[in-house]
């Protein structure tokens, strides 16, 4: 019939009509992107999976923000119709923000909403989809990050991507790590023999943890034969790279931690080569060093908050006198009553000490204080080895080398520098010469406190300032001083830096306490063959 | 006074007689006022008190110690916390063997903390110290070898003064370290604790507590008799000598070494035994004992107290650590400083120590002329020949 068949198509018409208007107002099938989105709420983490292959095979640039969110967590979706949309919190609710335009939808509570579940083995997949998606940015530093978020996230569907980007890369660097990336993802999931044979070749240039780990693991794979010695041999390469890059590692460390050494015992050095006093309280100047860095920090924080890069300028004079002042009221008022009895200044300082410590701890508190880092001592220079310098560690040597230099044109081109060596070589005969030898111990007390006052600005910043700080420090110091020789920069200069470096090479094998006793036997038993230390002073004026 | 008895010539001595009388009065006296007197009367002593006592005498012994080899022989040992916490470890380690099945996890072959650590077998080195005269030999031996050891390397070589000082520090602080490893097997931070008894007899019971005390008494006295003997004997004639001139000692032809090493080995086994006596007393033992500040505190009852007297330190380390347990209760700001002020007072103003000054020194002789006075009337009286 045909106003009924006419009827019928009207229908028909209607019907598709409707559905289109439909579907355009649902979701669910409006584009591939969509779909693509969509696909990310899936119950499975394998469909998860594969949903962010088919999230970045649609090439759209949307994808990233997406994928961005969905790593932080920040992907969500709505209870009532299963939308899937990006979230901001924003105080107790979360604003939506549609994928598909990047505008806003409202906002929601938390409890309309839920966040599509991660887990590890996505996040890395994602960190390594969106490293391929930055790999053609236009910000060098973006493509170098992308290049490592690639090869750390070793993922065969990357490799066209890869090959694109390594195409048209044209800074070095960044291309190097890209060739990393596409070795490794060739090696392990590669079918030609020859092409990943010679990607064991490639990746055995590159002296990298990461890259010694993945050797290791074809090695051990079993696959083949010819692969697995290939990668083997690679991986041999790389760890023997790897271990003169530790051995770089540890030498820092020590060369880092003789300093501090340095730094801490070299005021000792002074006060007992020249006085043969034994400072108990040296310790305790360090860790006055350190307060005062504090309170020039607390002015400049209060006073002068642009110029704090400049507080440790001001803290080190500043300590230097301080301590320096200190250091002169003790040698007047206790120590030159006890010339001639070192076991009775020993302890006379010790006791020093503990009224210094407690002093402190009742005006600041027993806690931490902050000290802060300037900005030129935060941070460090890394290297894709593993190795990691530490600025403020860098800074640390630089300065202890400083004070030594200091101390040794003080010691050798100035006037009370030749009184100082005179009274350290014979006292007696010193002040037959007309030097007051009361005088130069007690500027060398000062001087000696005063070091160990900047050296407590240098410790404040690797260390915490508590009213213990000095009692950390006090036997090392000691050991470096008896170590080295009396009366020596020298000495003490190669007994901190010998004795940092000990320790820290056999940190890895025996642990750091175990590491620590035996450098304690160590010297104890070299103190048995040299009683002076290891540069003693030649003379009649050492027999006490 | 050197051709009397022994016995003879500590009677003569006013002040040792006097010390050593107290402290046998007290031995007996404090725990019969503890145990026999009711506890609503006034002259109870109540047990925590016993305890305490004990403890302070311990550390009399340890003070003994510390004078032998510094007052007498000149070697400022700052590491004689390590020998007291030697000895107190070897009697702590029996008396963990006997709380047998009786810890937290109820295992009858392992101390609690080794089950806690996963440890399958005891080490070799706890093997014996189920039996008490092991533990009590080990008390002895422990730090009589170490110091012997140490001794003879550090004698032989000839390092003296600061340097000898700042040696012991070091051999103190290596051993904190080491007893703050939970592989070294005894116990890691916490070190040892939860003692239940020694041969069979409940450290928390009264009668025990007394016992510890009378034995810590009679230790001190038995210490100084010992001391006594060795300084007043021709060796320590020769001890005297090497404290005042030791080259020239040894041109004389002593071994200064040998002698020096006996001393410290003296010492340092005298040190042991105080520590052993101090655990069971106070219930624990950790590294904490090793810590070089202990050991320099040591040294401070002796200066205090008067160093080469014998009774000075016993006098010193009663008085230093009667004024800590009050201090740091009512004023634990205050105690610092006020030992850190010690510190510096004693060695600047009482050279040699509270014993020392002329002050007790006119005191205990206007007490023995009264005594005399009292005893002789007549050889006082106006016409009488005096002494």
């Amino acid at each position: 019939m045909y106003p009924n068949k006419f009827k019928a198509r009207w229908l028909v018409l209607l019907s598709v009509i409707f559905t289109l208007a439909l579907a355009s107002a649902t979701p669910a099938s409006a584009d591939e992107f969509t779909d693509a989105v969509q696909a990310l709420n899936a119950k499975s983490n394998k469909a998860k999976t594969k949903a962010i292959g088919a999230l970045v095979a649609t090439g759209d640039e949307r994808a990233a923000a997406v994928l961005d969110a969905f790593l932080n967590g920040k992907l969500f979706y709505r209870k009532a119709d299963k939308r899937v949309f990006i979230t901001q919190k924003s105080g107790s609710v979360y604003v939506l923000t549609d994928p598909a335009t990047g505008k806003e939808a409202g906002e929601e509570k938390k409890s309309k909403i839920k966040k599509i579940p991660i887990n590890n083995k996505l996040r890395g997949q994602l960190k390594g989809v969106l490293g391929a998606m930055t790999l053609m940015s236009a910000d060098i530093d973006k493509r170098r990050h992308a290049a490592d978020e690639v090869f750390k996230a070793n993922d065969p569907s990357m490799l066209p991507v890869l090959e694109k980007a390594l195409a048209r890369e044209d800074d070095a660097d960044v291309k190097d790590r890209m060739i990393r990336a596409r070795a490794a993802i060739v090696l392990e999931y590669g079918n030609d023999t020859g092409a990943r044979i010679q990607a064991t070749q490639t990746l055995a240039e590159y002296t990298d943890p990461d890259v010694a780990a993945l050797l290791g693991k074809m090695a051990a794979s079993g696959q083949d034969p010819a692969v697995v010695k290939a990668a083997s041999d690679a991986q041999a390469s790389v760890e023997s790279g790897l271990a003169t890059w530790a051995f770089l590692g540890n030498l820092f460390q020590g060369v880092s931690l003789g300093s501090v050494l340095l730094l801490a015992a070299v005021g000792l050095a002074i006060t007992f080569g020249v006085m043969g006093v034994i400072n108990m309280a040296h310790g305790e100047m360090v860790m006055l060093g350190a307060y005062t860095t504090f309170m020039v920090q607390e002015i400049f924080r209060s006073y002068f908050p642009g110029a704090f890069d400049w507080s440790l300028a001001v803290a080190v004079p500043a300590a230097f006198l301080i301590t320096g002042a200190v250091g002169i009221a003790v040698e007047r008022g206790i120590i030159r009553w006890l010339y001639g009895r070192p076991l009775e200044t020993l302890l006379a300082t010790w006791g020093l000490s503990l009224v210094l410590q407690q002093a402190i701890r009742t005006i600041f508190g027993p806690t931490n204080q902050e000290v802060g880092n300037p900005s030129w001592m935060s941070g460090a220079i890394e290297t894709s080895t593993g190795l990691v310098l530490t600025y403020n560690r860098i800074w640390i040597i630089v300065f202890s080398l400083g004070v030594l230099l200091m101390l040794s044109l003080i010691a050798r081109k100035t006037l009370f520098g030749l009184q100082m060596r005179a009274v350290t070589q014979n006292r007696a005969m010193a002040s037959s010469m007309g030097i007051r030898s009361g005088w130069v111990d007690a500027l060398t007390f000062a001087l000696g406190s005063g070091v160990a006052g900047m050296a407590g600005v240098a410790l404040s910043q690797i260390d915490n300032v508590s009213p213990n700080l000095g009692q950390t420090y006090i036997i090392d110091s000691f050991m470096v001083v008896v170590f080295g020789g009396v009366g020596n920069l020298w000495g003490t200069l190669v007994g901190a830096f010998s004795l940092g470096i000990l320790n820290k090479f056999m940190e890895p094998y025996a642990g750091a306490v175990l590491g620590k006793i035996f450098v304690l036997v160590g010297i104890i038993l070299f103190i048995q063959k040299r009683p002076r230390g290891l540069f003693a002073l030649k003379g009649r004026a050492v027999e006490s | 006074m050197t051709h009397q008895p022994y016995l003879m010539r500590i009677l003569h001595d006013r002040m040792a007689s006097t010390v050593l009388g107290i402290l046998i009065i007290a031995a007996f006296l404090v725990p019969a006022l503890n145990m026999l007197v009711s506890p609503d009367s006034a002259l109870h002593v109540p047990s925590y008190v016993v305890t305490l006592l004990g403890k302070y005498l311990t550390y009399a012994l340890l003070a003994l110690s510390v004078d032998l080899v510094w007052g007498y022989c000149g070697i400022l040992s700052l590491g004689h916390g390590a020998f007291f916490a030697l000895g107190g470890y070897a009697m702590g380690m029996h008396m963990m063997r006997e709380i047998g099945d009786r810890g937290v996890y109820g295992n009858a072959d392992l101390p609690d903390f080794m089950v806690f650590l996963n440890w399958q077998e005891l080490p070799w080195y706890w093997y014996g110290f189920d039996s008490f005269g092991f533990a009590v030999l080990m008390v002895v031996l422990a730090p009589g070898l170490l110091a012997f050891v140490f001794g003879w390397f550090a004698f032989r070589s000839r390092v003296t003064g600061v340097y000898l000082s700042i040696i012991t520090q070091a051999m103190t602080y290596a051993l904190l370290l080491a007893f703050f490893r939970n592989d070294m097997g005894f116990g890691g931070n916490n070190g040892l604790t939860d003692f239940k008894d020694v041969l069979g007899f409940d450290l928390r019971s009264d009668g025990m507590r007394a016992t510890l005390f009378f034995l810590s008494a009679i230790a001190v006295v038995i210490g100084y008799l010992i001391c006594r003997f060795i300084v007043d004997s021709r060796l320590g004639r020769v001890i005297i000598a090497i404290r005042d001139a030791e080259s020239r000692a040894r041109f004389l032809g002593y071994r200064v070494e040998y002698y020096k090493l006996f001393v410290f080995t003296v010492s340092a086994v005298l040190a042991g035994v105080a520590g052993a006596l101090y655990v069971p007393q106070v219930g624990i033992i950790n590294p904490s004992e090793f810590s070089p500040a202990n050991s320099i505190e040591i040294v401070i009852w002796v200066a205090l107290g008067g160093r080469g007297t014998l009774v000075g330190p016993i006098i010193g380390a009663l008085a230093v650590n009667y004024a800590k347990s009050y201090f740091t209760g009512a004023l634990p700001e205050v105690w610092l400083f006020m030992l850190g002020g010690l510190f510096i007072f004693s060695t600047l103003f009482l050279p040699k120590g509270i014993v020392g000054t002329e002050a007790i020194k006119v005191a205990f002789e206007t007490q023995r002329l009264r005594l005399a006075k009292f005893l002789r009337p007549y050889d006082y009286a106006p016409g009488g020949d005096g002494r």
